[in-house]
């Protein structure tokens, strides 16, 4: 299973990777608790108590800053910090910058989740920290960029590995984005306003939104697909050009693509056009990814057999397919017209947040963390496997009670009588979905459940005595 | 726009498009120096490069995306300032009034250009305005015994109304209840049609604008509380009946049944707009109230305001 030509740990920085892949299954549970809560008080709304900080308004920004920036950005930390070290095979540049982007980072997440529940906030979406956190942010991931191009500077390989490209664009976008978009005038230490306006505001928070998901969520998880998932399967990438070509018009594309949230708005025409159309190109590309990933089991399938953590890496490369195809479907105005602002969006969202970014991150644990901690295996694949059941079963009601209500409720709110009046309400819409809110919440609570399962294999396996927990032999053989 | 920023979008998207052509013509081809399905040669921590081929239907579903874009930009508005082949555009996006959108509708249609919106209303309007049309020449009297004109003015009222008078049209605090009989300003076919076409604004001034003491503010509360029939503190009572005669009944009148010309509540009826205990009392004449129904003629138009007004007065005359 572990194909590693180097001595374990000798020459790199695992520390640094430690701290923030445990971090990420703490953060993980954090973030997806929030999460089954406030799918929760959707159907019942009492489950507030009647307390400000406990209210939908403030939890919903919570649940997404937490799964985004302190789950999936501390994954990326992670994985990208382990890969860079030994793609590039050399120890992490500038490692006490470092260990302050680890520490850097939790103080950020923490000031989120206190400022959040206070009710503070910008009011962007995915960008609702004010801006002393702003800037915080910026300063770490200045630092996380000066680690990371330092240690690709001070590489020992003549080339540099896919997987870093990838890294590099999501590290270079990100701040770019997080700064254009997080600029405003402080009023008071927790209160600012945007330096924009009227449609261009909007037009900026959609340029950064949609690229938070293009480069955090999409070109930065690929980092990590193009190293565990070669390694895992113990098999060669696939196609060397097919990296170039899907790399490069990902990135270019995926920086056009935000106007399409803001279909059939104030935003002008152009815009519009040009959105839907960028949006529509970028399909391909995006499939490129699936493909190169999945393709590199060509040799390997009867892995899938045996191997829960590998089922869990292609599973999320094909809920990455599925929603990287959906997404451009929904670009497109006739479709948008039906299915924007209903639950078929947040269903989209989390068949990339669930099925791709957290399953493939899952994956990747399961792979990385004996490797930290000097072991051959996890302490249970068992505990893997049923934590892949509930991970996919959940992940499936979910879209599918989305995708339901999502649907049903564009078609109610656009019928209309024989008379030209709308034939329901938006309250009798809101009735109907009460049956798949609860389907969803019941996905959700598949899903955490599995994340339980995980900390305690983690747990498990970090505090197994030393040469306990061998390599499975059948794997080895790879 | 101006001519650089047009420039600037054109350049900008067009090198993005064509540079995707560009990119996967070059990599459809070998240049690697490696034979096809071998291995790039180069080793990252164990993992090797296979140098195979894109996927044939990969490549053309690239293309067939790219190609569809192109076509979409040359019919669309996007490259710019080029308005596309079509000339069709969203809606009249530049307005900033009601007036300068119905020139701008106007300007459309005499040229020949292609507004969605407009065209979508315009459509809806010979679709369904004859239906409207039919029950606006209908009197209120005959239309408030039309089963199917209620039905629909129900609909009406659900999308447009009962965000502030809620879906059973018994209002909330600050928004009138429709179904009590108690009317500000009338409960006639014709006043209530009067009230949705034009809007109105109730306005209470703090203290109707009287030489009022806070200190006489319980008083006044009771005697309101005595003119709605309810058991009172005949003492106190009488203190406020005094300071109401300071010039309450100016809009209330003399026996408190209010004034429907100015839309001066009856403070007889046991109707509360905000409250009828005695503190919301006290607070509704110690700060006056604001309350206002917008204007539904410019937004909803007559016939639709017809239907809907047969439709309040069936609420409380069954």
């Amino acid at each position: 299973m572990m194909n590693h030509s180097q001595p374990q740990g000798a020459d790199y920085n695992y520390t640094i990777v430690r701290q923030f892949a445990l971090t990420t299954v703490l953060w993980g549970i954090v973030g997806m608790s929030v999460g089954v809560l406030i799918a929760a008080q959707l159907i019942w709304p009492q489950l507030n108590f009647e307390t400000p900080w406990l209210t939908y308004s403030r939890l919903r920004p919570l649940h997404t800053n937490a799964v985004i920036f302190a789950f999936g950005t501390s994954a990326l930390f992670a994985t990208s910090y382990y890969i860079v070290q030994r793609t590039c095979q050399t120890k992490l540049f500038a490692p006490k910058l470092a260990a302050f982007t680890f520490w850097g980072w939790q103080a950020i997440i923490l000031s989120a989740a206190i400022s959040l529940p206070l009710g503070i906030t910008s009011g962007k979406e995915y960008a609702e920290l004010e801006w002393p956190i702003d800037i915080a942010i910026t300063i770490v991931w200045v630092a996380y960029a000066v680690v990371f191009f330092g240690t690709i500077i001070k590489r020992t390989t003549s080339h540099i590995y896919v997987a870093n490209w990838f890294f590099g664009a999501f590290i270079i976008t990100v701040a770019v984005l997080h700064i254009v978009n997080s600029m405003a005038v402080p009023l008071t230490l927790t209160k600012s306003y945007s330096l924009y306006s009227g449609a261009v505001d909007a037009m900026v928070q959609w340029w950064y939104g949609h690229n938070a998901v293009g480069f955090l969520l999409t070109a930065g998880f690929l980092g990590m697909m193009y190293y565990f998932v070669p390694k895992q399967a113990g098999r060669p990438v696939y196609s060397y050009r097919l990296s170039i070509v899907h790399f490069w018009a990902l990135i270019a594309l995926y920086i056009w693509a935000g106007p399409h949230h803001l279909h059939y708005t104030a935003l002008p025409d152009w815009t519009q056009s040009l959105g839907m159309v960028m949006s529509l190109i970028l399909f391909a590309p995006s499939w490129g990814g699936m493909i190169n990933g999945i393709m590199t089991l060509s040799g390997a399938w009867h892995k899938l057999r045996t191997d829960p953590i590998l089922r869990f890496l292609v599973v999320s490369l094909s809920f990455y397919g599925m929603s990287t195809f959906e997404g451009p479907m929904m670009a497109i105005k006739t479709v948008n017209a039906l299915s924007h602002y209903t639950d078929w969006t947040v269903g989209h969202v989390h068949s990339g947040a669930l099925g791709w970014v957290a399953m493939v991150s899952i994956g990747s644990l399961y792979h990385l963390i004996p490797v930290l901690f000097s072991h051959g295996r996890m302490y249970s694949t068992n505990l893997i496997n049923v934590h892949f059941w509930l991970a996919t079963i959940g992940t499936v009601l979910y879209i599918v009670s989305m995708w339901i209500s999502g649907v049903m409720q564009g078609l109610m709110w656009r019928a209309v009588n024989s008379d030209g009046t709308l034939t329901y309400s938006f309250v009798e819409s809101l009735e109907a979905s009460y049956p798949f809110y609860f389907v969803r919440f019941l996905g959700g609570v598949f899903f955490l459940t599995g994340m339980f399962l995980m900390a305690y294999n983690v747990f498990r396996t970090v505090k197994a005595p030393k040469d306990s927990l061998p390599a499975i032999a059948e794997a080895k053989a790879a | 726009m101006t001519n650089f920023w047009s420039i600037w979008i054109i350049v900008l998207s067009s090198v993005v498009i064509i540079g995707c052509v560009f990119l996967l013509r070059a990599c459809s081809k070998n240049d690697t120096g490696v034979e096809e399905g071998e291995s790039m040669g180069h080793s990252f921590d164990g993992i090797e490069e296979l140098n195979n081929p894109l996927p044939k239907w990969w490549s053309y579903m690239f293309y067939i995306t790219i190609v569809f874009g192109v076509i979409y930009l040359a019919l669309y508005p996007g490259m710019g300032s080029f308005k596309g082949l079509l000339g069709w555009t969203s809606s009249n996006q530049s307005v900033r009034t009601l007036e300068e959108s119905k020139t701008a509708v106007q300007d459309a249609l005499k040229e020949g250009r292609w507004v969605q919106y407009d065209q979508e209303v315009i459509q809806a309007d010979e679709k369904f305005g004859p239906i409207f049309k039919a029950y606006a020449d209908t009197p209120l009297e005959e239309l408030v015994n039309n089963k199917e004109a209620l039905k629909v003015g129900g609909r009406l009222f659900l999308q447009n109304c009962a965000m502030c008078h809620g879906s059973d049209a018994r209002g909330s605090k600050g928004f009138p209840n429709l179904t009590d009989g108690a009317w500000l300003y009338g409960g006639e076919l014709e006043t209530i049609k009067t009230s949705i076409m034009n809007g109105r604004h109730g306005m209470m001034p703090p203290k109707g604008g009287l030489p009022i003491e806070d200190s006489e503010l319980p008083g006044l509360a009771e005697y309101v509380v005595k003119l709605s029939g309810r058991e009172h503190d005949a003492a106190l009572a009488a203190q406020g009946q005094g300071s109401f005669m300071k010039g309450c009944f100016a809009c209330h009148g003399m026996d408190g049944t209010g004034n429907k010309f100015m839309g001066a509540p009856n403070l007889t009826d046991n109707a509360w707009l905000y409250g009828g205990s005695r503190g919301a009392i006290q607070q509704s004449i110690k700060n006056g109230r604001s309350g206002v129904m917008p204007a539904w003629k410019d937004v909803l138009g007559e016939e639709k305001v017809h239907v809907i007004s047969a439709y309040v007065y069936s609420l409380s005359n069954k």
